[in-house]
């Protein structure tokens, strides 16, 4: 009887002792985003100790490693913001597309077919979608338009289209999947055709969830890195010409590191900055759809 | 008005049928892509392709480079990432399907998990850059790219973990429960066998993407000219998506085509890992 008491006590103990395990490791994935917060603000704080934060936000020039330095973001957030826009003409209309066709439209053959097409394409690094853009899109582009430069906007926008296409079709088709099938029959029984059924029943339906899914898809063009890193170019210029080569906030954190900066270097925090604004930047575009989600509900009919 | 009807409806079909070509079109549009991505890479890498290419250093002479260094380089950061990521995201799962009850603890936690999966990679490199190789002192090693790149894949982890951890059904549970079993025996001895399959793949999924990576590593120091073999996990490294990077920046058509044939291997590499998740999958199914 000593002995069965004497066993649950070590058992119970054990038990205790694996609850306070799990939950320390589960706390790993606090301490990550602590960590990111306080190693972005370390060396931001000390960046704008030495660069006025009007001057950041304001200045025209970003020459960070040439003297006379420059500090001034825009440069790099008008490029960013060309590659969000221009791979949003790619990824969004093609993406929400072929998530109505495989949803609504595709027979059972066909989707079985399409979707791991769709699972490989998102699948592929996207250094090799990098590689892509400089040794096929922008020589395409350079036939047609011959004074394209070589590394320019347009192609790595094109290439971070073609990447981000997967996951807007996957996240528009499990939103439009999660419409009820007897909506659908009950236009059907009304006499509408797919297409009505599809862009007036099933979309108004789930308009929100797939708002969501385009902005989850902007925010992951605004921090793809080696596509643009490779076919965009570093040429920090302000510009609005998407045939022109420019630098973007990821890019430049990529070029600067390739050389070896040195902890306490006005490189170094600079970089730090950049990555403070671009997670600041992606995290209120992930809390936007967050919010669109919630607010607007699965279900608006 | 009969006729005005009809002429409507054949309007209606005809728009329909127009839309379906076009959202055809927008679906073939990535397939399309996807082989002509491919056939471009096989027809300018294939020729680089050989033994000699595996068996190389990278080197100034495009006729003599290769992959040695990337090769080795990739393995040992993507086996140290995994066996970081794996216990920290099957215990992660765990803890929040098995153990947490409805806190403001686990609240945050699942709240902080979809927030780190939006995190740009790149801010992963910054991190590993700040804390694994400034603070607490790694350098740019194999261990701080690993460390990186596991914290990268962790909340794929979970979020797999916990879906397949989710689907584990009740009733076994309970027999096992009403058999005197622990919760901890319940969790070794049901929990996670049952839904290992779910788990692994999700696993090497996540490893996959590690395996692609290269903008974390830039930031914490993968080097692109690596001569020599890493003897351990502090050595300096590099990995074929850097290699690919390094070989791609250089203006020579021969880099080019070496970046390619990288391309090709990196490819192969990704689809033996998934092919091993889907056998790895069907053999534990089998077992249950």
């Amino acid at each position: 009887m000593i002995e069965l008491s004497k066993v649950r006590k070590t058992r119970k103990f054990k038990e205790f002792l694996i609850v306070i395990l799990l939950k320390l490791i589960a706390s790993i994935s606090i301490l990550t985003t602590i960590g990111i917060i306080f190693s972005l603000a370390q060396e931001t704080i000390s960046f704008f100790s030495v660069v006025s934060l009007k001057e950041f936000f304001t200045s025209t020039k970003w020459t960070p490693t040439l003297e006379p330095r420059n500090f001034g973001i825009l440069p790099l957030l008008t490029g960013t913001m060309m590659i969000a826009v221009g791979s949003s003409i790619i990824s969004l209309p093609l993406g929400l597309g072929s998530a109505i066709y495989l949803s609504e439209y595709a027979p059972k053959r066909a989707r079985s077919i399409l979707k791991p097409m769709l699972e490989i394409l998102a699948g592929i690094p996207s250094i090799v979608y990098g590689f892509f853009a400089l040794t096929v899109i922008t020589p395409a582009i350079q036939k047609i338009l011959p004074q394209t430069e070589v590394f320019n906007v347009a192609s790595a926008s094109i290439a971070v289209g073609i990447m981000i296409i997967p996951m807007v079709a996957s996240l528009s088709e499990d939103a439009m999947m999660a419409i009820p099938d007897s909506i659908r029959q009950g236009a059907y029984a009304l006499g509408s055709t797919k297409m009505e059924v599809a862009l007036k029943v099933v979309l108004p339906g789930c308009v929100s969830s797939i708002a969501a899914a385009f902005v989850l898809a902007i925010s992951r063009a605004i921090g793809e890195t080696m596509i643009v890193a490779i076919a965009a170019g570093a040429n920090s210029q302000l510009t609005l010409n998407p045939l022109k080569s420019v630098q973007t906030m990821t890019g430049f954190m990529v070029n600067i590191s390739l050389g070896d900066i040195q902890h306490g270097s006005i490189e170094y925090k600079t970089v730090f900055a950049v990555g403070t604004l671009l997670f600041m930047i992606t995290l209120a575009m992930n809390i936007i759809s967050k919010i669109i989600v919630k607010r607007f509900g699965r279900y608006q009919l | 008005m009969i006729s005005n009807a009809k002429s409507n409806y054949k309007m209606r079909k005809l728009k329909n049928r127009l839309f379906h070509g076009v959202i055809l079109l927008s679906t073939l549009f990535g397939v399309i892509i996807l082989v002509v991505l491919l056939t471009d890479i096989l027809k300018s890498g294939l020729d680089r392709l050989s033994i000699d290419f595996l068996k190389s250093f990278p080197s100034r002479f495009p006729e003599k480079a290769g992959i040695k260094s990337a090769l080795a380089g990739s393995l040992w950061v993507i086996l140290l990432t995994a066996l970081f990521a794996f216990p920290i995201g099957v215990g992660t799962a765990v803890y929040l399907e098995e153990y947490a009850k409805k806190s403001w603890f686990s609240t945050l936690l699942q709240l902080n998990i979809s927030n780190l999966a939006g995190v740009p990679s790149i801010v992963y490199g910054l991190l590993g850059l700040s804390v694994f190789v400034r603070l607490l002192g790694f350098g740019r090693s194999i261990l701080s790219g690993a460390l990186t790149l596991a914290l990268l894949i962790l909340p794929v982890i979970i979020v797999a973990s916990q879906e397949a951890i989710k689907s584990v059904p009740e009733s076994l549970k309970h027999g096992a429960y009403a058999l005197g079993a622990s919760k901890w025996q319940v969790i070794r001895t049901i929990v996670i066998p049952t839904a290992m399959p779910g788990i692994l793949t999700g696993t090497i999924l996540a490893i996959s993407r590690a395996l692609g990576e290269a903008a974390p590593l830039i930031m914490v120091g993968a080097m692109g000219y690596v001569a020599f073999l890493p003897q351990g996990i502090v050595d300096s490294y590099t990995t074929l998506p850097i290699q690919i990077f390094n070989w791609t920046s250089r203006p020579q058509e021969a880099f080019h085509e070496l970046a390619s044939a990288g391309i090709i291997i990196l490819l192969v590499l990704l689809l033996s890992v998934n092919a091993s998740a889907i056998l790895l999958r069907n053999k534990f199914q089998k077992r249950m």
